[in-house]
């Protein structure tokens, strides 16, 4: 990863009105240095739908972000609550999420669906009471 | 279908209007769930929604969708407007329903988009 571009965000908790905005700067960004269409969205919609978990469930976080010729590579860190149940969480329609947030569109548990499905690699470690990292790989 | 006669057809006033005569819409998605939208959208649709907060604008530009209309008189506020102008989305509203929205939409050809 030497070679690497490096771009790194801070996810402010609670501010749901901000939550994008680093997936949006990693979407222009992407478009600037010419990675296609399809790989820009498939990464697009997988960041965007882990910073918005990180603001729902986690106080935000950072997010560590390596793009090299043939591959994105995110890595979303918070210090949240963790994933009780990692394997329910993977679960088309399983949430946790509160009624507020469901009313503001979210929460219908397919983050972490959505994640996998337009990712290569996702990996998550998570531990209770201590945070989560969620790395997920796009290749192109 | 073009944005200019997703508007004539929906009666819908023009919040944020960016080449209403050339730009193509090739299908429709009604939702207020955007979680739903991240996972079945596809191939340049509408997006007809209820919800309206700055995630709309967001989810449409992820999605790279260029249209979004809200339905039952919603109304986007300031800072959602400079979203969409940023990111050169045409925002419509109009009074009628979703589910009449999507039935005029779906009655003059434009299909599902999931």
């Amino acid at each position: 990863m030497d070679d690497a571009i490096q771009l790194k965000y801070t996810v402010s908790p609670e501010d749901f009105t901000r939550a994008g905005e680093a997936s949006g700067d990693l979407k222009k960004v992407l478009k600037q240095i010419g990675v296609s269409p399809e790989a820009i969205r498939r990464v697009s919609i997988a960041m965007y739908e882990g910073e918005i978990n990180m603001v729902i469930h986690a106080n935000g976080g950072e997010i560590t972000v390596y793009v090299t010729p043939s591959q994105v590579k995110m890595i979303l860190q918070d210090s949240g609550p963790g994933i009780p149940d990692v394997e329910k969480a993977m679960q088309a329609g399983w949430s946790t999420a509160s009624a507020n947030i469901r009313s503001l569109g979210f929460g219908a548990g397919m983050g972490l669906p959505n994640m996998k499905k337009y990712t290569d690699d996702l990996q998550i470690e998570t531990v209770l009471g201590v945070g989560t990292t969620v790395t997920m790989i796009v290749n192109f | 279908m073009v944005v200019r006669t997703i508007v004539e057809l929906l009666d819908a006033d023009i919040i944020h209007g960016v080449d209403l005569d050339t730009r193509e819409i090739r299908s429709c998605c009604g939702s207020d769930m955007m979680s739903d939208v991240l996972a079945y959208v596809k191939d340049q649709p509408v997006l007809l929604t209820g919800l309206c907060n700055p995630q709309v604008i967001r989810t449409a530009e992820m999605m790279d969708i260029m249209c979004i209309a809200f339905v039952r008189g919603k109304r986007p506020d300031e800072k959602m407007i400079e979203l969409a102008k940023d990111r050169d989305i045409c925002l419509l509203a109009t009074k009628h329903t979703m589910f009449t929205s999507c039935g005029i939409l779906f009655q003059n050809g434009l299909i599902g988009g999931a």
